[in-house]
This record gives structure tokens, sequence and C-alpha cells, in this order.
């Protein structure tokens, strides 16, 4: 009989521990946000979200993020060429495109970058990433 | 039960502690690399001759950091990959001992297709480095790739590389002799941390001498 509890509690306890860990690797948005930043972007950008230098712009405190977010989803798609100012810095080194992103990926880390590191910008939404990202020049 | 955990676990933490005490003493950071013997005489590895050019047009070699420790890595300015971390890391050594004088960086260009002397320059400016510290260096590439054998780290083109060049990103400690004395991933901030330690022991064996 007390083998039989024991046996019940220690199941009971896996099964928890498989529904969390279920629950955690589901729950998108932000985790995957964060994930494809450090897969795609980070190595620029750093995992710090402060660039490097006056090679690759800041993203952590960015006037430019915060005055451009209409332009975000076309720049991570395909990339920019354009000189940039960033805080008063020019950038003029061109960023590629990732084109293997898709819409619901690149809305994730766009609001993985606008909330991480203090940023404190609002919040996209997936329609209006794919109406950008139909637009695209 | 419980007390023979306690006793157990105590145990393998003072024994713990008695080896992680060991390499942190007065003892000398080790040198790296095969050891020959010639003529009863341990020969230690050691970087061979090179002359590159840096961002400023100058050359730079083995006497460039006569009486001096240097830090080496390699990379390429259009490098998609690790290189920026590695940079980034880079700086932060560079501003942490800019007061040293002792202390030089090379950084090794491994695609001289692209980066000229003045790429590397615009490149220096835009992490605001100086030459009189910091040299960015190009040459001839079979004489790039072989030196990086000697700081162990792999620079070989690669079509299938991101960026078209495979490489490490260690970053390289080296000694006035030429002997390579400690290493690091130069992606990864604690191990440049504990790096930066090293570095300091070595400058305090060279005020012994």
């Amino acid at each position: 009989m007390f083998k039989m509890r024991r046996i019940l509690v220690l199941g009971i306890v896996f099964l928890v521990g498989v529904l969390l860990f279920f629950i955690s690797s589901c729950s998108p948005s932000r985790n995957q946000g964060a994930y494809l930043y450090e897969r795609d972007c980070s190595s620029c950008h750093m995992p710090d979200g402060s660039g490097l230098g006056e090679l690759y712009p800041p993203l952590a405190g960015s006037d430019y993020l915060k005055n451009n977010q209409g332009k975000l989803a076309c720049i991570i798609k395909y990339g920019i060429s354009d000189t940039l100012t960033v805080n008063g810095i020019q950038y003029d080194v061109p960023m590629e495109g990732i084109k293997k992103l898709n819409e619901v990926e690149i809305t994730n880390i766009i609001n993985y970058i606008n909330t991480a590191w203090n940023n404190q910008l609002v919040e996209q939404k997936l329609e209006d990433i794919s109406l950008q990202l139909k637009k695209c020049n | 039960m419980s007390k023979k955990f306690v006793l157990i676990f105590g145990i393998g933490f003072c024994f713990l502690s008695l080896i992680s005490c060991n390499g942190s003493g007065d003892d000398k950071l080790p040198v790296y690399g095969e050891i020959n013997v010639e003529d009863g005489d341990s020969i230690f590895h050691s970087i061979r001759d090179f002359s590159f050019i840096n961002q400023d047009s100058q050359v730079v070699n083995n006497a460039s950091f006569e009486d001096k420790i240097y830090i080496s890595d390699f990379f390429f300015t259009s490098c998609p990959t690790i290189c920026p971390k590695v940079k980034k890391q880079m700086l932060r050594i560079y501003e942490a001992f800019e007061t040293e004088p002792r202390l030089e960086f090379i950084s090794h260009s491994i695609d001289s297709k692209r980066d000229s002397v003045p790429v590397l320059k615009a490149y220096a400016e835009k992490i605001n480095i100086s030459s009189d510290r910091w040299h960015l260096v190009t040459g001839d590439s079979k004489a790039i790739y072989d030196i990086a054998k000697d700081y162990f780290s792999i620079a070989v083109e690669d079509p299938n590389a991101p960026g078209g060049y495979d490489h490490s990103g260690y970053i390289i400690l080296v000694d006035k002799d030429r002997h390579i004395r400690a290493y690091c991933d130069g992606t990864n901030e604690e191990e440049v941390d504990e790096f930066m330690e090293k570095i300091k022991k070595l400058l305090a064996e060279m005020d012994k001498k």
C-alpha cells in the first residue's frame, strides 16, 4: 500500500514536470523572439542590444527603433543599405536581410527587441507586420 | 543517513576548494603547445616569423612586439557570424588595459581579397581603435592561414561556411618570447573575464624579471 502511494506520487510529479516542459516550450512569442534574436541578430547587435562601435547600431535605447517601428519588419526581412542615424551616430554598413524568416517569426523578434533591455515599446500585431511585409520596397 | 551525506558533501567540498586554490597561487601561466627536446633542451612551441601590413599601411612583424606581450585573433570585416562578438570582447580588453603600454593587439584578416588596407582602416575607425596599440593586419593569405596554425586557430576558406570562411573565435595571449600562455573563447564573456586575469598574471611575471 505504502509502495503504491509512492509510485503514485512519483508518477504525478513526473506528469507535472512533463506538462511544465511542454507549456514552457510551446508558449511562443517572447521565447521564440529571444531564440531567433540570439540566432540571427545577436552576432552584430550583441546579446545585450548594444551594437558594436560605429559598425552596428544599438537596439537597446535606440531612437531609430522607437521612431521607425513601421520599417522594422522590412529591414529584418530584406536588409537595408541606407545610412541610418541612431542616437546621433551615422551607420553605413549595410545589413543583410534574413529572408528565411516568416511573418510570425519577424513579429516575435520585433516584440522581443521592443521589450528587452529596458526598451518599453508597444507590442506589434501580426496583422500589421503582415501588411508591412507586403509593401516592402 | 543525513549525517553521512553532510560528511561526504563536506569532504567533497574541501577537496574541490583545495583543487581550485591550487591553480590560483603564485605559479606561472602554462606554456601551450608541443615541447620538442633538442640536445637536452626543451624547445617550446612558438610563433614563427611574420610580416604583415596594418590599417595604417605600416609593417607589423615580430619586432613590433619586442619586449611586449600581445593578444591575437583572426577575423574578417564582412563576417556575419562570431567576429563582431569577438571584437566586442577584444574591445573590452583593449579598454580595460588602456594604460598598459606592454600589451598590444593584432587581429589578422583571413579575407585578403576584400579586406584591403583602406577597408581595415575604415573598420578600425568605426570601432575607434588606434594602430599604436591594435593592428588590423592583412597579408599573403597562405602566410595568414599558416600562422593561424601557430596560434591554434582554424582559418580556412570554406565555401559552406557563412561568409565563405571558417575560423575559430579564440583569443590568444602571447608572451615576449613568442610563446602562447593563455587563450579563451572570444565569444564568451565569462571566459574573457578569466582571460583578463591571466593577462594581469603575465604582466606581473614580466615585472619580476
